[in-house]
């Protein structure tokens, strides 16, 4: 049997969606950001929507986003993604229009945008990237990041408050993680929020039914910002090999920012 | 056609650009410009025309609205002052550098900084030299009076779309606030879903079945391509500046010394104008329209007429002096004259600055 014997269109169980361009990604092995894009993409197609689809990417890793997938797209200025979102799905209300931000984008400097669409209510669906690091400028501190955890600008781990000595301690320093998704969820502006992982098979399936019902709420709806946070890795600047990484997210992320639903339908999940 | 109306400048802005047929505002409010979104507001033009209107958390989330609505080929304006025209300058430059079409008006106000709520024209370099980063640059069109606030609507969203890029509607607070009579234009239809997107094939509304996908973006790591880009903005503007120069000549035929004013001081130096030839003075004046492109072939053109001197009026420190200066390029005197923080020169002490600082006695 030869190569050619196999690659028969009966033996096909499974292909790129065609909502993803040929342009090899140039994330790194072993970035979830790979992976969200292809569940995104497989969404979209099945749910025949990548002719009025409009994306937005942020800055950040995935400020390219718009090279991979082939759907229209935008590429917003550092952290307006959803304001830019705002302004497409206003005037073209049928599209399905969708944001695409990592932590610093989303929960740094575009705050103010993140907070105001979803107290909009705007009828979008905007999905958060959250690795607790900044990838794309070299590893600094991004408002998710642990505390403790060490980055190119809190190279002896972030500390809320300044540690004991020299009669310092207790001053503010690099303050809290952010939690920007159960702010947002507390707005009545948010209809679906939910927070999901791709670190194995079984939550690439699970976040994925999430997107799925990000867009589909989206499309079956008039308002309502419907927002999926994927907690994910950063081997590179977690300074890791993606299988250390994926079980350091397990064992540090994920306790932090637990996995699961936030807010259904309007209705926050009693826990 | 057209309906006889006193209205405000902000007003009348605001109304040219239901007329015109926008399809969307996006603003945050600020003094002295907010009448703009209250006028629309107030007008609910969602329900005359369509037409979406938004109050924004901040300019910079406005813009940024613009930047997107304005990439899906839909005709969109905002509106500030100076200090909110600051924060837009980010999107302004993406704006730029990604060529998306847009109209946005500064009534400027007095600075730097928070500065004053009374007129000023201190934001000429900012909008006439960018503002934001990179090589770029924004048309921008100096209104003089109720009227030039209505008409210059339509012509920034046409010269918008013409080039793909911004068109800013350069006034002031006194133009602003003012009221006057002004000749409406009828009401044009809003372009359809179907023939923008048959207008404009660049912009992102959704794939066409079987066609690529397309991007509005302004970035670019291959630096041969942002190379080639960067190349391609100077042409478009190139070609406007041969193309898209408007001014207005008063008295300048057999004018000696000519005084160079845009927007309210263009009105006063009018009055100078009046005052000097009354007195035997062979004054005039030159009004850029386009304070970018600016009028530097009709300075030029008077020089070689015999012009010895120009006078540039501004509600500044000296701004627009330096264009002034670019065009005489050291063959006759230049000079600035201009009150500040809110305070608007008289047309007499005007004609005093043109005799004490070009004329001489």
């Amino acid at each position: 049997m030869t190569v050619q014997d196999i690659i028969k269109p009966e033996n096909l169980v499974y292909q790129k969606s065609k909502l993803l361009t040929n342009k090899p990604f140039h994330y790194c092995p072993g970035c979830g950001h790979g992976t969200v894009h292809r569940i995104i993409a497989e969404v979209l197609e099945e749910l025949g929507v990548g002719d009025k689809t409009i994306g937005v990417s942020p800055v950040g890793c995935a400020v390219m986003a718009y090279d991979y997938f082939d759907v229209d797209f935008a590429e917003a200025a550092h952290g307006r993604a959803p304001a830019v979102a705002t302004g497409i799905k206003r005037v073209w209300p049928d599209k399905v229009v969708f944001s695409y931000q990592g932590d610093g984008d989303l929960a740094a400097i575009g705050t103010c945008e993140t907070i105001h669409t979803c107290n909009r209510g705007e009828n979008i669906t905007m999905i958060f990237v959250n690795n607790g690091i900044y990838g794309m400028t070299g590893g600094q501190m991004a408002p998710t990041t642990l505390e403790g955890m060490k980055t190119a600008t809190t190279p002896y781990g972030r500390k809320a408050t300044l540690p004991a000595g020299a009669g310092f301690d207790g001053i503010p320093n690099n303050g809290y993680p952010l939690h920007i998704t159960e702010l947002i969820a507390r707005l009545p502006g948010t209809k679906y929020v939910t927070r999901q992982a791709v670190y194995d098979p079984a939550h690439v399936r699970n976040a994925k039914k999430a997107i799925r019902k990000a867009f589909e709420n989206q499309i079956n709806g008039k308002s309502g910002v419907n927002f999926v946070e994927i907690v994910s890795n950063c081997n590179s600047n977690w300074k890791m090999e993606p299988v250390a990484a994926n079980k350091w997210l397990v064992e540090n992320m994920l306790p932090e920012y637990p996995l699961g639903d936030i807010k259904v339908d309007g209705k926050l999940v009693e826990k | 056609m057209g309906e006889l109306k006193l209205m405000k400048g902000n007003e009348a802005l605001a109304e040219a650009a239901i007329r015109y047929g926008a399809d969307a505002y996006f603003g945050y409010p600020i003094t002295p410009q907010s009448e703009v979104i209250e006028y629309l507001s107030e007008q609910n033009p969602y329900e005359r025309t369509g037409m979406v209107v938004l109050q924004a958390e901040s300019e910079l989330a406005a813009i940024n609205m613009v930047y997107g609505a304005g990439a899906s080929g839909k005709r969109v304006m905002t509106s500030s002052s100076s200090p909110g025209v600051c924060l837009k300058q980010e999107g302004l430059a993406y704006i730029a550098g990604a060529e998306v079409p847009c109209v946005f008006a500064d009534v400027v106000r007095g600075g730097p900084g928070l500065g004053t709520i009374q007129p000023s024209q201190a934001d000429y370099f900012q909008n006439t030299k960018g503002g934001g980063n990179g090589d770029y640059r924004n048309i921008v069109l100096a209104p003089a009076s109720v009227q030039e606030m209505c008409d210059f609507v339509a012509l920034g969203f046409d010269l918008a779309f013409k080039y793909r890029m911004a068109a800013c509607i350069l006034s002031d607070g006194a133009i602003g606030q003012m009221m006057e009579k002004v000749v409406l234009p009828d009401q044009k239809p809003r372009m359809t879903d179907e023939e923008i997107k048959a207008k404009y094939p660049w912009a992102i509304n959704g794939r066409k079945n079987g066609t690529q996908h397309r991007i509005i973006t302004s970035l670019d790591l291959d630096s041969a391509k942002m190379e080639e880009h960067n190349i391609h903005l100077q042409k478009k503007y190139k070609e406007i500046e041969e193309k898209e120069v408007r001014y207005e000549m008063i008295n300048c035929d057999d004018a000696e010394y000519v005084f160079v004013a845009y927007g309210s001081s263009a009105r006063i130096a009018q009055k100078s104008v009046q005052l000097g030839r009354e007195a035997g003075l062979k004054v005039g004046l030159l009004r850029p329209i386009t304070l970018w492109p600016y009028p530097t072939k009709a300075i030029d053109a008077l020089i070689k007429k015999g012009v010895k001197g120009f006078l540039s009026v501004e509600l500044s420190c000296g701004q627009m002096i330096e264009d002034v200066r670019l065009a005489c390029n050291g063959r006759v005197k230049a000079e600035h004259f201009g009150r500040v923080g809110g305070i608007i020169h008289t047309p007499e002490e005007v004609l005093e600055a043109m005799k004490k600082q070009i004329i001489g006695e």
